[in-house]
């Protein structure tokens, strides 16, 4: 990560702000993956967010300083965790399922849990505790339900390996894995309201079938949902 | 390393690199009025050293009930204050440490005991930051404190000395902070009990704080450490040459007792992994086993800690400012919740721990951590992967002086920035 790259800082950035977190190589940072800049367009600047998993806070550095959000971080990684605060994030160890509950209720705006919710214990705990924490939850996910996936167990019977779900069964954190559907009747189990939902591409990119639950779940690589609660 | 001749410097035993650096130059800072400048010492022994200090005749009221007046605090600063008064930054010292944290120490001859942390260049930059050190009260080196003179009977307080806590310790720096002209400290940062102070500040003087830096330390003493500690006095009080305190009338120190105490608590530094590396089981000399000679090459470096500590630090002291460290429990100040403790702080807080660290372990750290939660303050928690122990705070570990340099330096743009227009509601 930081891409100490060069030169081309935008044009957009007045001169008196301070050394760029991410330092961009054009009007975004290229360094962003393309999921975390989806979900930088679901937030209003100036808003307070919390994101879960942050890694090396690309999402926060860009929302930082781009959107002017006040935005803190988890990480389990210790690694990244380190690199984060070095670079002046508002970073702290931990994960979803502990330390979620030590945050007061509406402490946020957004509360961001990117490709995690399916490494967590227990999934539905947290998602309400980020709907206990927060207006509104930015949740993604890899998809079960992609084609791909349902035809490699179907015909190989063996379990399936896709670009997004990249590592065998007995060493991947995955241990809660869903469908679009699946995640769709959980929030209608829970009462939460889905704001928004898109169907993503493994790069991140919108796909044409992002507007049909059943299209979006054989072809989606992964779910992009914002919820609040109902 | 050979212990024959013993580590260049006896309190960060795990590692010599620091030495060659030079330390900062402390400059002189024009002191506006509200105290009387004292550079004349009134202590008592032989460790009589003309310490900076400021006198406060008005005194200081303490938790224990008692007005100290007058009140001393010795004090160190290093850099300069810019015209906004806007670039101080108060560091809190450990137990035994004191106020000589980038220079040469006056008495033991030794560099200063954060010279890798404070300087030009270094991670709190003196070429940026007015750096302030005080003393802490009930110290030995020229603060208020057990052996200083009571004016009441021109003798030395000793155990008539009242008690002292890590607040009233930080009231004083906060009467010196005003002294030196300063409204708000932009950093106030510490490992250890100067972890606590740093914490205390937080909570006493909300307002007064940009940044807080807690490193290596809990928001109460912990049962284990308390026990510690009583080992170190009790070894103190053992010693005939203590005379319950009134040594000084027989112009002798509790060498032997004082040494055992910071013996104890050395241990509890380190950690097995650092003792193990550093000396394992060699033995000093000779491969015979004999039951008199300090033979193993642990022993021995614990003993020359031991002897250097008493040089420098006053028996008394030792007594008074543990048990400060055993009665803080911040929370218990603040109706038993460590959150509502920092319910009115806005500032920043950048959590270290050390993964090696047994004293203030990182689930002591992140009690802090998940109490700065609870009222949504702006926190940032690093655990440091180190086999140093406790003492790791003072060594050479790059990623936690990256973590310094990174935060002071999101601290200061944020500072610098304006101010947030009021918050759009999303949604």
């Amino acid at each position: 990560m930081p891409d100490t790259a060069p030169a081309s800082v935008p044009a957009s950035a007045p001169a008196a702000v301070p050394a760029p977190l991410v330092m961009p190589a054009s009007g975004r940072p290229l360094s962003m993956r393309l999921d975390l800049q989806l979900i930088a367009e679901m937030v209003q600047p100036g808003t307070r967010l919390l994101d879960i998993g942050c890694g090396e806070g690309e999402l926060l550095a860009y929302l930082t300083r781009y959107k002017d959000v006040d935005g803190r971080g988890i990480e389990i990684d210790m690694a990244e965790v380190a690199r984060s605060v070095a670079q002046g994030l508002a970073v702290i160890h931990g994960d979803a399922d502990r330390d979620l509950a030590f945050y007061p209720d509406d402490a946020f705006d957004y509360v961001v849990l990117s490709r995690t919710l399916q490494a967590v214990h227990r999934p539905r705990e947290v998602l309400k505790q980020l709907l206990r924490i927060s207006r509104h939850a930015i949740v993604s996910f890899p998809n079960f339900g992609h084609w791909q996936v349902r035809a490699q167990l179907l015909f190989s019977g063996r379990m399936p390996t896709t670009q997004t779900l990249d590592r065998p069964w007995y060493e991947t954190p995955n241990i809660h894995l869903c469908t679009i559907r699946d995640f769709f009747a959980l929030c209608a189990d829970e009462g939460y309201a889905v704001e928004q939902w898109l169907g993503v591409d493994e790069a991140g990119r919108k796909t044409p079938w992002r507007r049909n639950r059943w299209l979006a779940n054989l072809f989606a690589e992964q779910g992009l949902f914002m919820l609040r609660k109902a | 390393m050979p212990l024959s001749r013993p580590s260049p410097e006896p309190d960060e035993p795990a590692l010599p690199a620091s030495a060659e650096k030079g330390g900062a130059q402390p400059l002189a800072v024009a002191a506006p009025a509200g105290g009387e400048e004292d550079s004349a010492g009134g202590s008592a022994d032989a460790l009589d050293y003309p310490h900076q200090r400021i006198v406060f005749p008005q005194g200081l009221a303490l938790d224990c009930g008692v007005t100290l007046a007058p009140l001393t605090v010795a004090y160190r600063t290093y850099g300069a204050l810019n015209a906004t008064r806007s670039n101080a930054v108060l560091i809190c010292h450990a137990l035994t440490g004191d106020q000589y944290v980038a220079e040469t120490h006056p008495i033991t001859g030794k560099p200063g005991w954060w010279d890798i942390m404070v300087g030009p260049g270094r991670p709190i930059d003196t070429e940026r930051y007015f750096v302030i050190c005080a003393n802490v009260l009930g110290g030995c080196m020229g603060s208020s404190g057990p052996k200083e003179i009571n004016p009441a009977t021109g003798a030395p307080w000793g155990l008539t000395f009242p008690a002292v806590t890590i607040r009233d310790m930080v009231r004083a720096q906060k009467l010196l902070v005003e002294h030196l002209g300063i409204e708000r400290l932009f950093c106030v940062i510490g490992g250890s009990m100067g972890g606590m102070q740093v914490l205390e500040w937080a909570a006493t003087y909300p307002e007064h704080v940009v940044a807080a830096i807690p490193v290596a330390t809990g928001a109460y003493h912990s049962a284990q450490n308390i026990a510690f500690h009583e080992v170190g006095r009790q070894a103190i009080h053992a010693d005939p040459d203590w005379m319950s305190g009134e040594y000084w009338r027989q112009g002798v120190v509790p060498a032997r007792g004082l040494a055992v105490a910071r013996m104890a608590a050395h241990i509890t530094y380190l950690s097995e992994e650092a003792l193990t590396r550093k000396f394992g089981r060699r033995l000093r000399s000779g491969e015979a086993l004999t039951y008199l000679d300090d033979i193993f090459e642990v022993e021995s470096y614990l003993r020359y800690q031991g002897s250097t500590f008493v040089r420098r630090f006053d028996a008394n002291s030792y007594l008074y400012i543990t048990r400060a460290m055993d009665y803080f429990d911040l929370a218990a100040e603040h109706g038993g919740s460590l959150a509502a403790a920092f319910r009115r702080t806005s500032a920043r807080f950048c959590v270290v721990s050390f993964s090696s660290d047994w004293l203030f372990p990182t689930a002591t750290n992140r009690e802090v951590v998940q109490a700065l939660n609870a009222c949504a303050a702006n926190v940032s928690f690093v655990e440091i992967a180190s086999d140093k122990g406790h003492d790791a705070f003072l060594l050479d570990e790059p990623d936690f002086h990256a973590t310094i340099r990174g935060f002071l330096a999101a601290c200061e743009a944020a500072l610098s920035r304006p101010p947030r227009p009021p918050r759009a509601r999303a949604g």
